[in-house]
């Protein structure tokens, strides 16, 4: 138990369950990735059905390749390998770009409406106290968080898969990055175009005067 | 120093705890100085925070159903 390359020993417990046949466990998995990795898997081969046919395939290799996994990595970041393996080969094959290669040009620019800003960079529209000040506000506010769900829904795919594995997800960047490929910097640069324009939507509903 | 302009691109970074001591340094006597910023460096955090509470997506039954199925199909033939 005490192997210094066993990354979470309760990985390895949950891994050692699901060999044993354990259906709850796997339910739990299943529960908690399988809609995550259908986003994903669209983003390197296309549409729904394809993408939940290759997060269904992804699964089995899962199941298969299980007595190989040592604990090396989260178990979550393993699996998530596997599928995005499995959605490049598929996408390849249909002719798909890898969708994280490159920034495109949603990343770039500045993130905020330069107007916003004297030639000097200092506010010429500062931002406004909000109505509301905790997350425990911003639930009561259920026309913000309606736009704030739907905004995410808008992102640049590359953006919104990097928020909803970080902010929503909660993942670490550094798992982020492995399973996406992208550089450390790529990876920040996405995220903060992303949480960039979701406090925008919010300002656009609770700034107070 | 660094501008109003500069702490609505670098907050990222911020957040990250990703700046040098240096950088750091000039950002947070920036927000220090500047309330416009300083409530944007809020409104961020408050803005990563309530994205989390976004639920996830529940599973649909039919799906579910399928997946245990392929569980089941795995465990009767390992």
């Amino acid at each position: 138990m005490n192997d210094p390359k066993v990354h979470s020993p309760a990985d390895l417990e949950l891994a050692r369950r699901i060999l044993a046949g354990d259906e709850a466990a796997f339910r739990d998995l299943v529960a908690q990735h399988h809609t995550s990795m259908v986003r994903l898997a669209a983003m390197y081969c296309g549409t729904p059905p394809v993408a939940n046919e290759v997060a269904q395939e992804a699964w089995l290799a899962v199941l298969k390749g299980l007595p190989k996994f040592e604990g090396r990595s989260a178990l979550k970041t393993w699996i998530y390998r596997i599928l995005v393996n499995r959605a490049k080969t598929r996408g390849q094959r249909e002719g798909r770009q890898i969708p994280f290669s490159a920034l495109g040009s949603d990343d770039e620019g500045p993130s905020l409406d330069p107007s916003r800003f004297s030639n000097k960079g200092k506010w010429s529209e500062a931002p406004q106290t909000w109505e509301a000040t905790t997350p425990e506000d911003m639930l009561q506010r259920k026309e913000a968080m309606a736009a704030l769900e739907q905004a995410l829904t808008e992102l640049p795919e590359r953006q919104r898969m990097v928020v909803t594995l970080r902010d929503i997800d909660g993942w670490e960047s550094e798992d982020v990055c492995n399973v996406l490929e992208i550089s450390e910097t790529n990876q920040r640069v996405l995220l903060h175009r992303g949480r960039t324009k979701l406090r925008s939507i919010l300002e656009g509903h609770l700034s107070g005067r | 120093m660094i501008s109003c302009k500069d702490i609505t691109e670098l907050i990222t970074d911020y957040l990250e705890g990703t700046m040098s001591f240096v950088d750091r340094l000039s950002f947070t006597m920036h927000i220090a100085m500047c309330p416009p910023c300083k409530r944007y460096v809020e409104q961020m955090k408050l803005t990563v925070a309530t994205t989390g509470e976004i639920p996830s997506e529940p599973l649909p039954e039919h799906v579910e159903s399928e997946l245990m199925t392929i569980f089941q199909d795995w465990k009767a033939g390992s």
